[in-house]
């Protein structure tokens, strides 16, 4: 390891490389300028091979400016770099290059790529999966599969339109009229969703289609229509696959090509990302449905790379069927936006080694407790450790199972509501026992004249509690403003003292029989003035 | 001197109230109920006039005479949004009254039986009562008169802080002196020791002091209490004001005090223990002020809110074929009811099924939004209860909050570590689409932050509620 020594405190600095990619046509690259900038936060050295990030609109001098150290050759890089950032799978050359505790954080596609895990293990070096990060909503944040779906769906509709002879949105011109394009998207994941809101936003009429029927709210908040299938099956709860589509049944299927045959003729743009994990895409658009297309139509193949979606599909070629249709089979969506697409990418990577290194000190800490890590972590101290557990964490809530309220048989109700009655009548009884025993308590001391007294007040609270029950609920206002009104009653009182005494008592009663008298009127009229609002339709 | 006739005139006058209470069971015979009560208080007042009442009679009557015109024009100028503080500050009055009354009783029981045995047997109205009473009536004349001054007085500071808190003068939110409820329980030990005191001694000191720790008791009971929790206080005060009647009525030895009394008190208390429930929350927890701390971290909230203009709602509502309406206190404060009865009339002209749910504690008073409507002239059939409406919202096409908050809280039912988790809710969140009138981002009068403004279903349409409706109306064909 070549470790730098650092204020002598015996914590050595990281070095983060990142080299030009070698794959034939990829633009992107797994640094820029900005990421560097922040990796320099977190204590880590960057390195970058000359010319890296060319192609995606990022020059040496930019690299250098942000204190990235530009290095010749690969070689110099590989050797140089602790921790290698890089966008495709490390080939055949730069395998060798590996070397013991060295990282390599990259696309891998681990399960097509198991001599590549070994070899890596063999030699001892970690690498990290960008496509393993698990769907978790911590994980979000370096979830590169989502922000370079995002780029292809867009792309997928612009290149589809590059290759389509019409406007997408209907015009009246004075030249005669334009129909809007028709654009299909099948399968609504991130690729599907950004295809569906570019596409609306070209003003195309736009239809989407997902086997996860929960999804249909999303197509339709992003402004298409959603394409229902009369077809009754408990569908599978997409929670359970990690929020991705799973293998569905023949029957299903049969009414998704029914539907889509259907639809054929009218659609003039196909988009298709249909993807399943670790299986070969499904056929969605058969070979008929592309001969029901008009001339002119488009389909863009998002899952070229898995066998396409239809099996006319060509890898990384565009080709044009006898009967006119254009199918796209590009598997570099993403390359072909590279400045945008390195931005995003840089910025996931950057992601991952924060959560690499806690502290923010430079130092990695390679923790396989954590879910994400473990789960995006390939090979590491000299073991594959592909495929990960299964996540701590469900993906996404699962649906609650909505269980129908038992029906209660007639005996049952009837059991219920003696029941009821009975606790009903224990909780009267014991009530009527608790207040007979207090008023006689109170019989026993007070004289008769106060019990006389007594007797009327217990029973009026008893009237008011009958009474004030049956009350409307939309007059409880007028009932406050009424109640309120009668309880100026107390101005009997006040007559009555006044005649009695002088001075100080004549006062007080003269006050107080004028603050009632405001509150009779006032309370009275205001209890009118809303009752007479209250009408019927 | 007896009164047979003021006897038989208060009989009629019990029956007339209890009457024009149970009349309210009703909007039609409600109509009819408020012509008993004032029958009823015409009557009783009349017949005490006539006879226990009849001295300065005339003062009397030129009394109430000027009470009456203060009274008619504050009830013909009050605003219906006005209405909590109305009624707060006529709780008010007659706490104080109540406090006068039984003062007066007090300084009339030391004159009575300062004078020697001819002299009383002299004495008229009021004192001649008084003159008649033993040993161990006069015991319990104390007690009583202590009990009507003590809830008396709770009753006048804290409707008068109740009405500064609904008029907007003072700050809702709960605020309480340091020492929080030990001061209101050193307050209320400080009473129960007057009370034990004049008891034995019969002096003013006890009662005094007394009438100043429940000045003080009203007063810090009711600030410690957040504005969301009004409704109760409101109709709290309202028991409190009858008990206080009855209280006094006691002390006077009169009937129909004690039955007027009763009838409010326990209307007032049934009043508290309907919106408690509608709450979910503990007559005593609303008492001893505010919320309670959430008992766990509240469930965070996941989304954003994504707001809407007026064209998107005018689009949806005449689109749909049902809607309903959910007022709130924001609804009263933007005066936007006439506007919202606008809309609805324009939606009903089209056909369309237009309903109102009322929560039993929207805005600030029990039964506040009904009569907000009913001022602006919505038809009372088509304004429904929570348990009536609640089921329907899932075949709703657009709900439209307006200027309410908790009520439509998902999270009541949620989260159980939501300050109002449990607590009744109306759940609009299931109608296909719902709208809210709101005047911005922001948690509210309680503070609690809503799941509702981040749901998928959910447009905000951000603004004065009545601003809003101005600009919705037009586009409503």
């Amino acid at each position: 390891m070549t470790l730098t020594e650092h204020e002598g405190w015996g914590i050595f600095r990281v070095k983060i490389g990142t080299p030009k990619e070698l794959f034939e046509g990829e633009a992107r690259v797994a640094m820029t300028p900005d990421s560097a900038t922040q990796l320099q936060k977190l204590g880590h050295e960057c390195v970058v091979e000359s010319g890296a990030g060319a192609l995606a609109g990022f020059d040496d001098a930019s690299y250098k400016a942000a204190g990235v150290e530009v290095v010749k050759t690969a070689a110099a890089l590989w050797k140089a770099a602790d921790v290698v950032a890089k966008v495709r799978a490390p080939n055949d050359a730069e395998v060798k290059r590996l070397r013991d505790g060295q990282t390599v954080i990259s696309f891998i596609n681990p399960a097509a790529n198991e001599k590549l895990l070994e070899q890596a293990a063999k030699k001892g070096s970690t690498v990290v999966a960008m496509d393993m990060v698990p769907r978790i909503s911590r994980a979000q944040k370096m979830d590169a599969l989502s922000s370079m779906a995002n780029i292809a769906g867009y792309r997928a509709v612009i290149e589809a339109g590059n290759n389509f002879g019409r406007f997408f949105t209907g015009q009246i011109t004075a030249a005669g009229k334009v129909p809007p394009a028709k654009v299909l998207v099948v399968g609504a994941g991130v690729a599907g969703l950004a295809a569906v809101g570019t596409s609306t936003s070209l003003g195309a009429i736009t239809y989407a289609f997902d086997v996860r029927p929960e999804v249909a709210e999303q197509i339709e908040s992003m402004g298409a229509e959603f394409v229902f299938l009369d077809f009754e099956e408990e569908q599978a709860d997409g929670a359970a696959t990690g929020g991705y589509a799973a293998v569905s049944s023949p029957e299903f299927r049969e009414a998704q090509l029914a539907k889509f045959r259907e639809l054929a003729p009218d659609i003039d743009i196909v988009i298709t990302t249909a993807l399943i994990p670790n299986r070969d895409a499904p056929e969605l658009w058969t070979e008929d449905m592309v001969a029901a297309m008009k001339p002119g139509s488009v389909i863009v193949d998002l899952a070229a790379e898995k066998g396409g979606n239809c099996k006319l599909t060509v890898m990384d070629q565009k080709i044009v069927t006898d009967n006119g249709v254009t199918i796209i089979g590009y598997t570099d969506f993403p390359s072909r936006m590279a400045a945008q697409a390195s931005t995003l990418y840089a910025t996931n990577i950057r992601h991952m080694l924060t959560d690499l290194t806690p502290e923010k000190d430079g130092v990695i800490n390679h923790n396989m407790e954590d879910d994400v890590i473990r789960g995006a972590t390939v090979t590491h101290e000299k073991a594959v450790t592909f495929p990960p557990p299964p996540p701590k964490i469900a993906a996404i809530a699962a649906q609650p199972k909505k269980d129908a309220p038992k029906e209660l048989t007639s005996e049952e109700k009837r059991a219920a509501e003696v029941a009821a009655f009975k606790v009903q009548t224990r909780n009267q009884v014991t009530l009527l026992a608790i207040g007979g025993v207090l008023l006689l308590a109170v019989g026993l001391v007070a004289p008769a004249s106060f019990m006389q007294h007594f007797i009327v007040f217990v029973l009026s609270v008893f009237i008011g509690f009958q009474v004030i029950w049956g009350v409307a609920h939309s007059l409880h206002t007028p009932l406050m403003a009424i109640t309120n009104a009668i309880s100026s009653i107390i101005i009997l009182g006040a007559l009555m003292q006044i005649g009695s005494g002088s001075g100080l008592v004549i006062l007080l009663a003269a006050l107080s029989v004028f603050m009632t008298g405001i509150n009779i009127f006032g309370g009275f009229l205001v209890t009118r003035r809303m009752l007479a609002m209250f009408q019927k339709s | 001197m007896e009164y047979g006739f003021t006897t038989a005139a208060y009989v009629v006058a019990a029956v007339l109230f209890i009457l024009s209470l149970g009349g309210l069971s009703g909007q039609e015979s409600a109509k009819r109920a408020v012509w008993y009560g004032i029958v009823g208080m015409g009557l009783a007042v009349a017949a005490t006039l006539v006879g226990p009442g009849a001295g300065y009679w005339l003062l009397s009557l030129i009394l109430i005479a000027m009470g009456g015109m203060i009274g008619y024009q504050l009830a013909t100028k009050v605003q219906m949004t006005q209405m909590p503080e109305l009624v707060a500050a006529m709780h008010s009055l007659v706490g104080l009254a109540a406090v006068f009354v039984g003062l007066i009783a007090h300084i009339e029981m030391g004159r009575v039986f300062g004078m020697d045995e001819d002299a009383r047997k002299s004495l008229e109205g009021f004192a001649a009562l008084l003159a008649k009473k033993d040993g161990v009536e006069i015991a319990i004349l104390r007690v009583e008169l202590f009990l009507g001054i003590f809830i008396g007085a709770v009753t006048f500071t804290g409707s008068v802080v109740a009405y500064g808190k609904l008029a907007g003068k003072v700050d809702s939110a709960a605020t309480k002196l340091p020492g929080g409820h030990l001061l209101n329980a050193g307050a209320a030990g400080l009473s129960l020791i007057c009370l034990i005191w004049y008891f034995n001694s019969g002096g003013f000191l006890p009662l005094f002091l007394m009438t100043l720790a429940a000045l003080f008791i009203g007063y810090h009971l009711i600030m410690g209490i957040g504005g969301a929790d009004m409704p109760v206080v409101v109709s709290m005060l309202n028991s409190y004001s009858g008990w206080a009647a009855a209280a006094i009525g006691f002390s006077l030895g009169n009937d129909l005090l004690i039955v007027v009394g009763a009838l409010v008190g326990s209307s007032g208390a049934i009043l508290s223990y309907i919106m408690c429930k509608a709450m979910n929350r503990s007559f005593v927890s609303v008492i001893l002020g505010g919320f309670g701390g959430p008992a766990g971290e509240q469930m965070a909230v996941e989304g954003e809110q994504i707001a809407i203009e007026a064209e998107g709602v005018a689009m949806a509502l005449n689109e749909a074929d049902s809607v309903v309406i959910i007022p709130g206190y924001g609804m009263a404060v933007a005066q936007a009811q006439t506007g919202v009865a606008e809309l609805v009339r324009k939606l009903r002209a089209k056909g369309k099924n237009v309903r109102f749910a009322i929560h039993p504690v929207a805005g600030r008073l029990p039964g506040h939004m009904n009569v907000l409507l009913a001022e602006a002239k919505v038809p009372y059939d088509i304004v429904m209860e929570m348990d009536e409406i609640n089921d329907d919202f899932p075949d709703t096409d657009v709900a439209i909050v307006i200027g309410s908050n908790d009520i439509v809280n998902p999270a009541a039912q949620d989260d159980p570590n939501s300050p109002i988790a449990g607590m009744p809710v109306l759940e609009c969140w299931k109608a296909k689409q719902v709208f809210v009138s709101k005047r911005g981002q922001g948690t509210g009068y309680s503070g609690i932050e809503n799941p509702l403004f981040f749901k998928e279903n959910t447009r905000m349409f951000y603004g004065d509620a009545k601003a809003s409706l101005d600009k919705l109306l037009p586009m409503i064909d």
